[in-house]
């Protein structure tokens, strides 16, 4: 009896849904998708009160709602520890080593071809592991979940960008030879531009491994602020809401941080096809 | 005086399913002022020889010479203006910015680089353009952008792929007499690949027909015709007789194989 | 002329020499730098105790020891190999110290986890292109959530479960799955969406149904997609199952492996652990890689 409310919901949110999505447009689109998110928190927050469901379980998110109002300043304290602090530091960090060592092998095709290979090989291997190593030799602050972030996003950018370099056409290169262009020319006027795509490809998605790795780096060691040692140990007093701000935040940052690389993707490489308007 | 001296020039490309003979002894003069057409069916070597020329290949066997220097040192001095069979601009550079790439990367100073962007812009009727990005013009539009980038720096000699392979017949007869016109003024020596033999005979005052398996010259037609063409000319017996002519090699390179 | 009259033998050598000459270069610049971090960042302890010791080192003392130490900061690469063949080859299989056993601990949860996520991505992805409202109430969320940093919370997912009393493979599994499921269904949708509109017209012309249309065109049109993003599941299955063992209490698989190693201080341990869970890793996507390799033979679609 108690599920005949949800089901109605869910039924009238599915039928309001299929309606929108035959008109196909812009507007349709963002309302289906935000009828959708709605939708679950909706459910979500009826199944929590009908069925009574424990917060140690599952929080409502009116009290994952209620707990980020109250915890403002801690989350705030966290978000500049581990993001701005660790993140982004260990992001810029690496993805600065990433180019240099791209461009510093462009002239060499035979360290490319060996460390091509070596990098896509670890670009696919569980590197947050070395987090506990890292947080043994630079100490529990920072500096530590930044040289983890630096390990986890240097083989993707790297692979990135070596590909991207070499992703010119041979009627451009041949161009620059005709032209007699010198080294430095053709790597800044045709490799780097023509690197561009494929940069922000690699940047982009190591925005959530940097997350990932300074979270996690804070399970091995950390002082007594930040989101992953905010979740650890509210996870140790039950206090779930808490939790749940938490992933929130991680949430927001998340999609705020690829977002901005997406937007500066989009003014950097505005010639690229994918990016530029349609046309024939 | 000689600029470009081939001889038994021979290229071969190392493939997986055995060697290409893009070229067999290859021998060919041509001098300051020329205007060479190069024609000849698909796969006979045209593009290769004007790379081989621009030293973008080495030839094998056999000896090319431009203006006494080997091909490679030519193209350190900057000799050659080349064109492509398609357009090849960078998309992230608007028109301007393409034609000024060349001279960025010789050294142009920035007043010199902006007149000489628009001179050559108003040679290939593309004058208002210079803002735009290569995406936002059609095929036609961007090979012009791609003639007159190599243009602009005043290369002794133009090496061009079939550059007007993708245009209208209009804007085809158009960019032929301004190319002519340019010739006339400049005295550069151009070396001009085609598929059409009007063409060839319009602009040319050396035709090389050329037959493929192995890569060759069958033939090399001295034009009559005075440096001087308007349109017309292409009406007159001389005209007629010289197509034919150039006609003819063809077939007899067709018949070899 | 040379090249043309050598024998296909010797060239097929060459070239499979002049692919592995680059990486076993660069793999030996590894190794070398690798050792002369390991004898730098060990030395000062091993010089604390020679001061304290009162003894005088030689240079070769010094590196000796720094190369051989129990617990060094970094260890070298012949410890780790040694602790990784101690590990796998000098247990019992059964043992709590055997890589093997806790290999095999990550690994179960890894490919339970990865079978569930995969199933429901590639079932929701046929949804997905055979319905508009599902398409677009799902999609823009599967699609941004890739861009939250969901590994994050494993630990917090372990805790839950077990305060609920479910503990063991199904927890870490439930992870894996969900960390393989995006993956596998935004790369199955546009695989299933790789057929262009001329090809769908042709399958319209002969009139065939939606179910024909699916399986002769829509779903071998996708399994290259498929195939990539099955890489990319499994690595994340793997990780996910592995940060999954972190939380304190845990002690069995990789992932604990590295934790106690990191609480008491035996690096080696750690290291040795690491790169268990890198060759696990590497095998399973080389796996992953012959099976893509096996399939689209099979389908002709080999190049
Ligand atoms: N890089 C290369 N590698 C191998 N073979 C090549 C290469 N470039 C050209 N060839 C071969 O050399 C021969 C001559 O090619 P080329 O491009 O010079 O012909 P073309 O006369 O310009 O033809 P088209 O009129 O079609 O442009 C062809 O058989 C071609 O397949
Ligand atoms: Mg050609």
């Amino acid at each position: 009896m108690s599920a005949l409310p949800v089901i109605a919901v869910w039924i009238g949110a599915i039928g309001l849904n299929t309606w929108l999505s035959r008109f196909d447009s812009r507007a349709t689109r963002l309302a289906v998708a935000l009828i959708f998110g709605a939708t679950i928190l909706i459910l979500w927050e009826m199944a929590v009160r009908i069925y009574a469901v424990p917060p140690v379980i599952l929080p409502a998110p009116s009290q994952i709602g209620a707990s980020f109002a109250a915890n403002t300043a801690i989350l705030w304290s966290d978000f500049v520890q581990t993001i701005v602090k660790g993140a982004l530091t260990g992001w810029l960090i690496g993805a600065g080593a990433a180019i240099a060592t791209a461009i510093a092998i462009d002239r060499s095709p035979f360290l490319q071809r060996g460390l091509l290979p070596i990098g896509n090989f670890v670009a696919a291997l569980p590197i947050v592991g070395i987090a506990p190593i890292l947080v043994m030799w630079f100490g529990f602050d920072w500096q530590s979940k930044a040289a983890v972030v630096v390990v986890m996003v240097f083989f993707p950018i790297l692979v990135n960008m070596v590909a991207g370099l070499a992703a010119t056409e041979p009627m451009q290169r041949d161009l620059m030879a005709t032209w007699a262009a010198p080294y430095g020319a053709s790597l800044w006027k045709l490799r780097l531009p023509a690197a561009m795509p494929f940069l922000f490809n690699g940047l982009k998605i190591t925005t959530t491994l940097a997350l990932i790795g300074a979270i996690v780096a804070e399970f091995f060691g950390s002082p007594t602020k930040g989101m992953g040692f905010r979740i650890s140990t509210a996870v140790g007093r039950l206090d779930l809401p808490l939790v749940w701000a938490e992933i929130l935040v991680a949430a927001i940052a998340g999609s705020l941080f690829y977002g901005i690389v997406a937007l500066i993707e989009k003014k950097v490489t505005f010639w690229h096809p994918s990016q530029r308007p349609q046309r024939g | 005086m000689t600029v470009i001296q081939a001889r038994d020039v021979s290229l071969t490309f190392q493939t997986a399913d055995g060697p290409v003979h893009a070229l067999k002894d290859v021998s060919l003069t041509i001098e300051r002022g020329d205007f060479v057409s190069f024609i000849g069916p698909s796969g006979c070597g045209k593009t290769t020889f004007l790379r081989a020329i621009a030293a973008l290949e080495t030839p094998t066997a056999g000896k090319l010479e431009v203006a006494d220097m080997t091909p490679d040192q030519a193209r350190r001095q900057r000799a050659y203006g080349y064109v492509f069979q398609a357009p090849g601009l960078y998309p992230w550079r608007t028109i301007a910015g393409n034609i000024s790439l060349p001279l960025e990367i010789m050294g142009f100073a920035r007043a010199d680089r902006l007149q000489r962007i628009a001179r050559v812009l108003d040679l290939v009727d593309l004058a208002g353009f210079g803002g735009k990005y290569p995406w936002q013009l059609s095929g036609g539009m961007q090979q012009r952008a791609s003639i007159a980038r190599a243009l602009a720096f005043d290369a002794d000699i133009l090496l061009m792929d079939e550059p007007f392979g993708a245009l209208d017949e209009i804007v085809r007869d158009r960019l032929n007499e301004a190319l002519l016109d340019l010739w006339k003024k400049t005295g550069k020596t151009i070396g001009f690949v085609t598929h059409s033999i009007p063409e060839a005979v319009y602009l040319s005052t050396k035709i090389v027909v050329m037959s493929p398996r192995p890569g060759r010259i069958t033939r090399v037609i001295d034009s009559p015709l005075p440096r001087d063409r308007p349109l017309e000319i292409r009406d007159t017996p001389e005209f007629i007789a010289l197509a034919q002519q150039v006609r003819d090699g063809l077939r007899e390179g067709h018949s070899y194989d | 002329m040379t090249e043309a009259t050598a024998s296909p033998g010797s060239t097929v050598l060459g070239r499979g020499l002049g692919r592995a000459l680059p990486i076993l270069t660069v793999l030996l610049a590894i190794i070398a730098i690798w050792y002369l971090a390991a004898i730098w960042m060990n030395a000062t302890w091993v010089r604390d105790q020679a001061v304290r010791a009162d003894t005088v080192l030689t240079t070769g003392d010094l590196i000796r020891q720094t190369l051989t130490l129990e617990r060094p900061v970094l260890p070298a690469p012949h410890q780790v190999a040694a602790g990784l063949w101690e590990g796998i080859a000098g247990q019992k299989i059964t043992s709590k110290r055997s890589l093997v056993w806790h290999g095999w601990v990550t690994l179960s949860a890894t490919l339970a986890g990865f079978a569930i996520g995969t199933a429901a991505g590639v079932l929701l992805a046929v949804g997905i292109v055979h319905n508009r409202a599902m398409d677009q109430s799902v999609m823009p969320w599967a699609v941004a959530s890739q861009t939250v940093p969901i590994l994050a919370i494993a630990p917090m997912v372990i805790v839950v479960f077990a305060s609920m009393g479910v503990t063991g493979l199904l927890p870490k599994a439930m992870i894996a799955a969900w960390l393989s499921f995006f993956p596998v269904l935004v790369g199955m949708v546009k695989g299933l969406r790789t057929p262009d509109a001329m090809q769908l017209d042709l399958m319209h012309s002969w009139n065939a149904s939606r179910v024909q249309q699916f399986w002769r065109l829509r779903l071998p049109s996708s399994l290259p997609y498929l195939f990539a993003s099955l890489k990319v599941a499994i690595a994340a299955a793997l990780v996910g199952t592995i940060v999954g063992e972190l939380p304190a209490g845990a002690t069995s698989g990789l992932g604990a492996r590295l934790l106690s190693g990191s609480y008491y201080g035996q690096t080696v341990q750690i290291w040795a652990a690491l790169f268990a869970a890198a060759i696990l890793a590497a095998v399973l996507v080389m796996l992953i890689g012959a099976l893509e390799r096996l399939t689209l033979r099979r389908m002709g679609l080999a190049r």
